[in-house]
């Protein structure tokens, strides 16, 4: 539902004081049937992609169709992602909960009619647990989500991101106008400052910390202070940012609001990565709505507080994520980084004291003003406080969103949470922070997940990527798949990761091909050396990482690439054939029929045969094979 | 929505600071599917910076090219989690059917294919990108619909 849509149904005129907003929030809420039909869709990327706008088209036509009076007509809200994303389409009926996954349009007439005349659940789409097979039917019962602490996600999936009444009805700017009515800027500071929040896209520097730096800077220097979103989630194969961008657009925005006034800042920015074209339009609609009602702009909530705040598309460069290549982006140049001896609290943008945090960094604000720094030290570890969330992907059957105290281990994550690895066993090992991140193995599984426990094992949190691997993926392959992501991302400017990251990516290549000695590993490890000493920013500094980890933990496999001419997870395709296996070849065809090179051949219904000297490695056989009779070796 | 407007409605929406720059060839790469030398001049006249500041911008960001796209465009995911399920191998298969490498056009002008790192719908993976329609979990079986579904619409 639009904004113009609620302007008929509530008079939405600017607030002009706390009040204000109490009673707009008591008026929303008085028109919200608690016990009314709601039909909640999924409209997060993931589940857009696997069909949910059909789903929600198919809702509505049915509801049109079928004789319900209007007093009880179900309302349809759509949601940003509900975290479940390899089970979407998702469809939640309210007030019952009960819990859809997997719909389609043409299970729509069936949950309208048993579900939303007679309260009944639909059993065929019920979510059904993985050991027992036996159906669940609300989110509450599904292991998935009551082993999460959800605080970042609590909204997203309950709220219609695009609708700024749903986010004040839930408690939405309560925050805001208590900093604003009852706290000084001191005291939010000192607030963020007493919770322990360490940042969630990147070293873990404590927030407060940070903010208390600037704070100090612009005073000194007498100059205007910026706070700007990192919204630019570089970490390829991680959407957590833009799932709560997408999802609650409005708590990125309260909680940039509250750090402005925390630290006197008329100006604001949010740099998003331009892959997420939802995730801006809802932050733009987000703003639009707030200064509508005076949540944003002059004079807010007719306290004399002054803050606006824009968005910057990025353009396409990893390395804009980093704080000073990230200045230099909005500033109109080609994003590099510049050396740090000045730090970018005191010389960030324009020269100015700049406080650049995550999206997840700045949703937590309004929930650690709203409840208290208590309430959040609370949860977590100490020196490790709060919630953190993940995106679990790669090789495990939930792939989707997580949210745990930090602290938590990686097997809770991943074998509770996550269920396990698909055909069960032992997950190989799981690649946390991403491109500069590394990949610990199995037998670390009880490992805390904070930021100093994961630095340990010389990896790092980075901004909570999570990526699982099983046997079949091959640690030569996934370090050189990151050292080649950061050889193209390098801005080029500085040597030791301009020219080492390429010679450390060749020498990963020949690896791949079988060649290579022990003395290559050597050189690999100086070169890693070299390019963490001599790096200028933190993009080559950490992109040793990956291979580091690698090389520490999983060593034979490495060995096995140069000495035996073996890939043991059998990925790297010089190193593999592959053949038929005779006994489970049904000789059905469609392998040979997809084959480019016409390598495959035998009689309908008789087990067919692979000629190695055609075949090209490009794992199409295996990949279209419904009987598992194409073997790697 | 190609080529519908001009470079001079694009341009003075902007303010003519350097600032405007990162938006200004966003807008002409959206407007005309690529930056050309013309408008690229006329970006940077308007903001007050020499050509060269403009060309090193557009040559730094991904996002923007330097050369007219063709008809159709296919990004394939290379993000991590499209990576081990699967994505090089869509872009293998394209490579081989489209006659083109991974980062170019048809000599046609038909396709263009090119690869990004994360479209945030890792649950799918691995995800191919037609014409803006994502197709989620691809695989060389359904990359040929696909690229059927195209020619048949024409
Ligand atoms: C190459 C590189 C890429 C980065 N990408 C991101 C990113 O996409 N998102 C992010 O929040 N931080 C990223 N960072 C970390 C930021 O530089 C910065 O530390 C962070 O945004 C600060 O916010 P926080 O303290 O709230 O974590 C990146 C750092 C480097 C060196
Ligand atoms: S370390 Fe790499 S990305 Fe960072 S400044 Fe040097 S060349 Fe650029
Ligand atoms: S997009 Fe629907 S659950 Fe993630
Ligand atoms: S890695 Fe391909 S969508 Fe995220």
């Amino acid at each position: 539902m639009g904004i113009a849509n609620l302007a008929e149904k509530i008079d939405a005129k600017r607030l002009e004081s706390s009040d204000d907003l109490v009673q707009l929030r008591r008026e929303i809420q008085m028109r919200q049937d608690p016990n009314q039909v709601q039909i909640v869709v999924c409209h997060g990327t993931g589940c857009l992609v696997s069909g949910s706008p059909a789903v929600t088209r198919a809702f509505k036509k049915v509801l049109g169709e079928t004789d319900i009076e209007a007093k009880v007509m179900p309302g349809v809200k759509t949601t940003g992602c509900q975290g479940f994303c390899s089970r979407g389409p998702l469809v939640t009926i309210m007030p019952q909960g009960i819990f859809y996954e997997r719909v389609s349009p043409k299970d729509v007439e069936d949950i309208v009619e048993q579900t939303v005349k007679n309260g009944k659940p639909v059993e065929r789409l019920l979510y059904k647990d993985v050991n027992t097979g036996e159906p669940l039917q609300t989110m509450d019962e599904i292991p998935f989500y009551n082993l999460q602490t959800r605080n970042v996600l609590k909204n997203i999936g309950t709220i219609d991101p695009t609708d700024i009444y749903d986010y004040i009805a839930v408690g939405g700017y309560q925050a805001l106008a208590k900093a604003l009515t009852t706290m000084t800027p001191e005291q939010v500071l000192e607030e963020v400052e007493k919770s322990g929040i360490r940042g969630r896209g990147g070293a873990g520097f404590p927030a407060g910390r940070k903010w208390r730096g600037a704070v100090q800077a612009k005073e000194r220097k007498n100059q205007p202070l910026y706070v700007v979103v990192n919204g630019d989630e570089g970490d390829p194969g991680a959407f957590m940012d833009g799932s709560v961008m997408e999802g609650d657009p409005h708590a990125v925005l309260e909680g940039l609001i509250l750090g402005a006034y925390a630290m006197g800042s008329e100006k604001g920015y949010m740099y998003v990565r331009a892959e997420y074209p939802l995730a801006i339009q809802h932050l733009e609609m987000a703003m639009a709505a707030a200064r509508e009602l005076g949540l944003l702009g002059d004079n807010i909530l007719n306290t004399g507080f002054c803050f606006d705040a824009q968005i910057n598309r990025g353009a396409g460069a990893f390395v804009c994520g980093e704080s000073t290549a990230l200045f230099t982006s909005i500033e109109g140049k080609a994003g590099e980084p510049r050396p740090k001896y000045v730090r970018s609290v005191e010389e960030g943008l324009w020269g100015c004291p700049t406080v650049l945090n995550n999206v997840e960094t700045w949703a937590n604000i309004p929930k650690i003003i709203d409840k208290g720094a208590e309430w959040y030290a609370s949860i977590g570890s100490p020196n490790n406080t709060g919630t953190k969330v993940f995106s679990l992907v790669g090789k495990v059957n939930n792939v989707g969103l997580v949210e745990v105290p930090l602290g938590t281990s990686l097997s809770t994550i991943i074998e509770d949470i996550g269920g396990g690895i698909p055909g069960g066993g032992e997950f190989k090992a799981v690649q946390t922070g991403g491109p500069s991140g590394g990949c610990i193995p199995y037998k670390h599984k009880d490992a805390p997940v904070d930021y100093d426990s994961l630095t340990k094992l010389g990896s790092m949190m980075g901004s909570g990527g999570m990526i699982v691997m099983d046997k079949r993926d091959c640690v030569v392959d996934v370090a050189r798949y990151f050292l080649k992501f950061l050889e193209e991302e390098s801005c080029g400017k500085c040597n030791p990761c301009r020219l080492g990251l390429t010679r450390m990516r060749e020498i990963l290549d020949d690896f791949s091909k079988g060649c290579g000695s022990e003395q290559d590993i050597e050189d690999l490890m100086s070169l890693a050396t070299s390019i963490q000493d001599g790096a200028l920013c933190a993009l080559g500094t950490s992109a040793p990482n990956p291979v580091l980890t690698t090389l520490h933990f999983f060593k034979d496999e490495y060995l096995a690439h140069i000495k035996d001419q073996k890939c043991p997870a059998g990925v790297c395709k010089d190193l593999i054939t592959y053949s038929i296996d005779p006994d489970a070849c049904t000789g059905c065809g469609a392998c040979a029929k997809q084959c480019p090179n016409n390598a495959i051949t035998g009689e309908k219904k008789e087990p067919h045969t692979i000629d190695t000297d055609a075949c090209i490695r490009c794992g199409i056989c295996e990949e279209t094979c419904k009987f598992n009779a194409v073997l790697v070796s | 929505m190609q080529q519908t407007v001009d470079i001079e409605s694009i341009i003075d929406h902007y303010p003519g600071v350097q600032e405007s720059m990162v938006f200004i060839l966003q807008d002409i790469q959206e407007a005309f599917g690529y930056i050309s030398l013309e408008n690229m001049q006329a970006a940077c006249d308007h903001v007050g910076v020499p050509l060269t500041h403009a060309y090193s911008m557009a040559t730094f960001y991904k996002s923007f090219r330097l050369e007219p796209v063709g008809e159709h465009e296919i990004h394939v995911c290379l993000g991590t989690a499209c990576h081990l399920k699967g994505g090089p191998r869509i872009v293998d298969e394209l490579e081989r059917r489209l006659n083109v490498h991974a980062g170019a056009t048809t000599e046609d002008m038909r396709y263009t294919l090119e690869t990004v790192n994360c479209l945030g719908a890792c649950a799918l993976a691995p995800v191919v990108v037609v014409d803006k329609e994502y197709v989620p979990k691809v695989t060389a079986k359904k990359i040929q619909k696909t690229l059927k579904t195209i020619t048949d619409n024409e």
